[in-house]
């Protein structure tokens, strides 16, 4: 049976866990509305880019840019948005798992964003090409040698395909992990399957409506395809830097919660605990006393 | 005619307008109500729209529009009104990045750099134009 003072050491021990859980429950709370904010503004602009390829590219013609045609190569290349910090549940477990179970083909390689899904990878001996750790809060320029890094392997012809793996953000208790192709650029990704298209003011992609517009391009169709195309690619993949940002430190944050939860209900039981004890030490003292003084009369 | 000015930020502009003059690539672009399909790349500089007869400016950055009949889709990285531009703070940042091509820049910051230079001369611009009136 525990004495007293070990329990009084345990409360003390919990008291203080709970404190720390609870300040970075705060701190994950304060910076899940900033990641929010950011990605619930930056997907206007991607919806927008998506509805206007959508109707771009129905409308050029065939090969106007590599970017619309499946690479010559065989590998696939995966980019995985993790987090750089732990403590946040199952954030990086469900979207590494989620990965590991996909039928991603025989040749894999992997860039990763963020350092624990690049040292889980590295655990299960991946292909790895490149680990980028980015600061928080995400900035647009942080991510241009992520794109041109991927942009550049898929111009060179090793691969068919690039995916992207990352949260995406629905709201504070749902995040899904998704796994969605980048390049080459299809139509099935772009018509609106983005989960999030809809959550805003975004209408859902439908080309079937309205009548067939015949663009005219300045300065050319070419040069209007090489701004736009990798625009889109670096606009995209930020958008899903920034659900996955948004994911993260919600995650965080319910992480905390019910840790901070938890040592409450610890706390609870254990003070119960200490006070039967202190009682049972009280009643066994009035017992010793009063048993000497009946043995002096 | 719907004019949207879209940016990675946010949305910076929606309403209806009568006219939108746009910084286009080979020059400026005027566009009216019903004007041919058409997509253009843009460069930094200055889009003026017209609503209830009055015009309006607006500084934006690199990007391209998109034309339809009825609506007119800018996306750019950077729009902001005359009042938003802070001058002396848009000075400093131009000087900043005039000064980091001069120093040895990563080839891939090159483009970057560049095109903060462009958006914060097209700031100034506006800025400037407003005050000879």
């Amino acid at each position: 049976m525990p004495s007293t003072r070990d329990i009084r050491r345990r409360i003390k021990s919990v008291k203080n866990t709970a404190q720390i859980t609870k300040a970075m429950q705060m701190v994950a709370a304060a910076k899940m509305k900033k990641a929010q904010d950011a990605a619930t503004q930056g997907r206007a602009y991607v919806d927008l880019l998506n509805k206007v390829l959508v109707s771009l590219q129905e409308r050029a013609e065939e090969n106007v840019h590599p970017f619309f045609s499946a690479g010559q190569g065989s590998k696939t290349l995966v980019i995985l948005i993790t987090s750089d910090k732990g403590l946040c549940g199952a954030f990086n477990t469900n979207l590494i798992k989620k990965v590991l179970t996909s039928d991603l083909g025989p040749d894999t390689d992997f860039v990763t964003v963020g350092r624990k899904g690049g040292q889980s990878l590295a655990r299960l001996k991946k292909s790895l090409i490149a680990d980028f750790s980015l600061k928080d809060p995400a900035s647009f320029p942080d991510l241009r040698p992520v794109a041109k890094l991927l942009q550049d392997k898929f111009l060179s012809g090793d691969y068919q395909k690039v995916l992207v793996a990352f949260n995406n953000f629905i709201n504070t208790a749902t995040i899904s992990p998704s796994l969605e192709q980048l390049l080459p650029i299809n139509p099935v990704t772009l018509g609106g399957k983005r989960s999030y298209e809809g959550v805003g003011q975004g209408e859902v992609v439908d080309s079937s409506k309205g009548p067939v517009l015949d663009y005219s391009f300045e300065p050319s169709t070419a040069e209007v395809f090489a701004q736009v195309l990798p625009q889109y690619v670096s606009n995209t993949l930020f958008q899903m830097l920034l659900e996955s940002r948004a994911s993260e430190h919600s995650s965080r944050m319910v992480a905390m919660k019910n840790a901070t939860d938890n040592a409450k209900q610890m706390l609870k039981d254990l003070s119960l605990e200490y006070n039967k004890l202190r009682q049972a030490a009280i009643t066994n003292e009035l017992l010793e006393i009063t048993t000497a003084k009946m043995a002096l009369e | 005619m719907l004019l949207e000015i879209v940016t990675p930020e946010g949305k910076a502009f929606s309403d209806d307008v009568s006219g939108v003059v746009l910084p286009g690539a080979l020059g400026e672009l005027g566009i009216l109500p019903n004007h041919a399909s058409l997509v253009s790349t843009l460069v930094a500089g200055e889009l003026r729209y017209t609503k209830d007869g009055k015009t309006h400016d607006l500084a934006i950055g690199a990007g391209f529009a998109e034309i339809t009949g009825s609506r007119v889709n800018v996306l750019t990285e950077m729009a902001v009104r005359d009042a938003q531009i802070d001058e002396a703070a848009v000075q400093a940042a131009l000087e900043r990045a005039q000064s980091r091509l001069k120093e040895d820049v990563l080839p891939e910051e090159i483009a970057a750099v560049e095109a903060a230079i462009a958006n914060s001369l097209a700031q100034l611009h506006l800025k400037r134009k407003r005050r000879t009136i």
